[in-house]
């Protein structure tokens, strides 16, 4: 775009008396943790320039210096309505490592953790993208609707949000007593509660015409750019990693993955919303199939050596592949930690999508591309 | 740098030696060689097909460091990394690139990038990552940008690693020649300490 | 009476007096009109900083609606806003532009520390990005502790706010 030496602000050129330069946050309703500088032709959007770092906490570096066990509260920050999903893959890979074998219980318990994360994480998303369109039910409904499975999760680990559940070898605590039937009723109810979303937020004639052809990702960029999760299955490709390589028991498990073809902001609000449902499908059937007992954890020794060598494992959170790298060398702490995060991942995508767009469209393509801004800053 | 972290970077060098002989060591399973015994067996066919091929186009040049089930890494040289890395997106199907890592290797004077190339269109490769490695070499002052920590830059040819490579570049230091935006992204504008993943920038208190 | 009060020698001194009269017999219920005012009204600037946002985010659900205690109501602009949230960590990057959102904020204006990150550096007090808490760059008026704060957490914090400003003097600021 420019030379390397300027300052992020400097950076696009002022080339035309015309041409105005925006800053969209970060003190901005409509940028969330992050900075957004456009440039705008009137009403369009001619440049975009994308600057996060805001929240950049360097965990990397800080896994660097503790344990394999001590690494997992501070792992799950970046996103902590996520926070089971962020973990997945750094515990896989951390079990490679330390040779450890998960019992099968705790492996289903893992797998309806997980799925109810990520509904917990979908709901949050959605509530934000309604208030992003001025749309204030859509906030109250998720907001609401999104507590009766913290209640769940809260039963389960004992945190609203933050559960440091996933331990190297299972889980940390069994499921409480009754659990089962409780966790049934809820996500019952909530699987019709998301159904009504349809007529007030995706078939709402407004919500359509505001995101419908707006940020349009054609197949071949979404794949030349990497992109993952809900916004490559808005494009029309059918990856899903809970598919297309099964971790833990999710190849014993009855599911689908949900594509649609026409790759504008209405296509990826609604991939999500869709993949709650599934969502809903997986923890009934995986509740059907638990172990009703057994053990949930294999016992780990303080301060455990990993093996020498390197692990890459991904899962699939609730905005797309999640790749852990570590690094180990026969030390307790890691060598190095890398955590590919999908947010960042998607965020290349973001100038791609908003040039030629009103700048009145930019929250809500912005918003589309499951983007949280923590996340990808680390 | 004080002498209390030049005695912490000794014993990490110490350690670090220890941890690149093991490597070596480890290193063996030339899929080239069909001579090693005990291992044979245990190399899955399909991830010892995608070395094979990478191995019979370049020979000498890459090195096969592992090849597990759904997992192969290959190291090379900084002079061929773009000639492979097209190698694998024409031939071998790989679309996109999962992740950038750089990795600090104070003991070998040189930082390594990792790319973990993945492939969304070619059903068969939906399992796979390929981890292509390189070195670049590191210097004890670093000026980014300046020195000798030069990588060529895959942008031309993987476009999903723009922000990446931007992202290794001011963790570690790497210019990545090519590159047409090797700015800061995440760090603060006005960081003037060393890059700070490398192993001699230590944290405070630790 | 007043007439013999005031004389021409002494109806200056008088007038100069006036001010403090005046504000010593209507200063309580002023100030209390005008602290009423502000208690019921307090509007956050639209900023976050860290993951304690999605807590924020929760406490404006319809399970804790924060907005029945005339608090954090979602708001645009900072020029109309009374009250900083601080979600969260502080990073190097943020904090410049915190103070800047700070600083163009008009009088008076409250600061709510909330999460172990904006108090001490919480879980990241070894990071080389973040700031041990944020009492050296705003002044904070009630820290609310958690990692993060659960909702109810946030509204109790906010509710002691609500005390804070009940006892200050309003003058001050008028």
């Amino acid at each position: 775009m420019s030379s390397p030496t300027l300052p992020p602000g400097l950076a696009i050129q002022k080339a035309d008396e015309r041409i105005m330069t925006l800053n969209v946050g970060p003190q901005h309703p409509g940028s969330g943790h992050m900075r957004i500088i456009v440039q705008i032709d009137g009403d369009y959007i001619v440049a975009c320039d994308p600057d996060p770092g805001y929240v950049h906490r360097g965990e990397e570096k800080m896994a660097e210096y503790r344990n394999y066990v001590l690494n997992i509260p501070h792992l799950e920050r970046p996103v902590i309505h996520d926070s089971c999903n962020i973990l997945y893959p750094y515990v896989l890979g951390a079990e490679e490592l330390l040779g450890l074998e998960v019992p099968e219980r705790a492996k289903y318990i893992r797998v309806i953790a997980s799925e109810l994360n990520r509904c917990v994480y979908t709901q949050y998303w959605l509530a934000i993208y309604g208030i992003f369109l001025g749309h204030s039910t859509m906030f109250m409904w998720p907001a609401g609707d999104r507590e009766l499975l913290i209640d769940l999760l809260e039963k389960m680990t004992g945190a609203r949000v933050t559960h440091s559940y996933f331990v190297p070898g299972g889980i940390r605590n069994d499921l409480p007593a009754n659990f089962e039937d409780v966790c049934l009723r809820q996500v019952n109810y909530f699987e019709k509660r998301i159904k009504e979303y349809a007529d007030v937020f995706y078939e709402n004639p407004i919500l359509i015409s505001r995101t419908e052809k707006t940020g349009i990702l054609s197949r071949e960029k979404a794949i030349g750019l990497g992109t993952t999760g809900s916004v490559l299955r808005a494009s029309g490709v059918d990856y899903d990693v809970r598919k297309k390589e099964p971790y833990d028991v999710y190849d014993e498990l009855d599911f689908e993955t949900n594509v649609m073809k026409s790759g504008d902001s209405y296509a990826r609000s609604r991939i999500p919303w869709l993949d709650m449902m599934e969502s809903c499908r997986i923890i009934r059937d995986a509740l059907q199939k638990m172990p009703k007992s057994g053990s949930v954890r294999v016992k780990l020794k303080p301060n455990p050596k990993g093996a020498l060598g390197s692990v890459y494992k991904r899962v699939e959170s609730g905005r797309g592949a999640l790749g852990c790298y570590i690094i180990s060398d026969k030390k307790p702490e890691p060598y190095r930690v890398k955590l590919s995060v999908p947010s960042f991942r998607n965020l290349i995508a973001l100038p791609q999508l908003l040039i030629g767009e009103k700048l009145g469209n930019m929250p809500s393509v912005y918003w589309s591309l499951n983007y949280w801004p923590v996340e990808a800053d680390r | 740098m004080s002498s209390e972290s030049e005695k912490e970077t000794v014993e990490k060098k110490t350690e670090d030696a220890k941890l690149t002989a093991d490597k070596v060591s480890e290193k063996p399973t030339p899929a080239k060689k069909p001579a090693p015994t005990k291992e044979e067996p245990e190399l899955p066919a399909f991830e010892k097909g995608i070395a094979d091929k990478i191995v019979e186009k370049f020979g000498e040049k890459t090195t096969i460091t592992y090849v597990k089930p759904d997992r192969v890494g290959i190291k090379v040289g900084r002079d061929d990394v773009h000639e492979v890395a097209e190698f694998t997106r024409d031939v071998l199907n790989y679309d996109h690139v999962d992740s950038v890592s750089g990795v600090d290797y104070p003991a070998d004077k040189e930082i390594e990038v990792v790319y973990h190339l993945s492939s969304y269109t070619d059903p068969t490769l939906s399992r796979q990552i390929l981890e292509v490695a390189t070195r670049a070499p590191r210097e004890d002052d670093p000026i980014p940008g300046n020195d000798a920590t030069r990588l060529p830059s895959l942008r031309d040819i993987f476009y999903s690693v723009e922000f990446h490579e931007r992202e290794v570049f001011e963790m570690l230091g790497v210019y990545f020649e090519g590159h047409p935006d090797n700015r800061r992204l995440l760090l603060p504008e006005d960081w003037a300490d060393l890059p700070p993943l490398r192993k001699d920038f230590r944290n405070k208190g630790r | 009476m007043l007439k013999d009060l005031i004389t021409p020698q002494n109806a200056n001194v008088f007038v100069g007096k006036l001010g403090d009269i005046l504000e010593k017999a209507i200063d309580k219920p002023l100030g209390y009109a005008i602290n009423w005012g502000r208690i019921w009204s307090l509007w956050p600037v639209h900023i976050e900083t860290a993951c304690c946002s999605v807590e924020f985010g929760a406490a404006s659900s319809p399970r804790y609606d924060v907005e029945r205690f005339g608090i954090i109501e979602a708001f645009g602009s900072l020029r109309q806003c009374d009250l900083v949230v601080v979600q969260g960590t502080i990073t190097r990057k943020m904090a410049p532009r915190l103070r800047l959102v700070y600083d163009q904020m008009p009088e008076p204006k409250y600061v709510i520390a909330m999460g172990a990150c904006a108090i001490t550096g919480g879980l990241y007090f070894d990071s080389y990005n973040v700031l041990p808490g944020i009492d050296g760059i705003l002044p904070v008026d009630v820290y609310v502790p958690g990692c993060p704060p659960r909702p109810e957490t946030l509204i109790q914090g906010c509710m002691l706010l609500q005390e804070k400003i009940k006892r200050m003097k309003a003058r001050k600021f008028v």
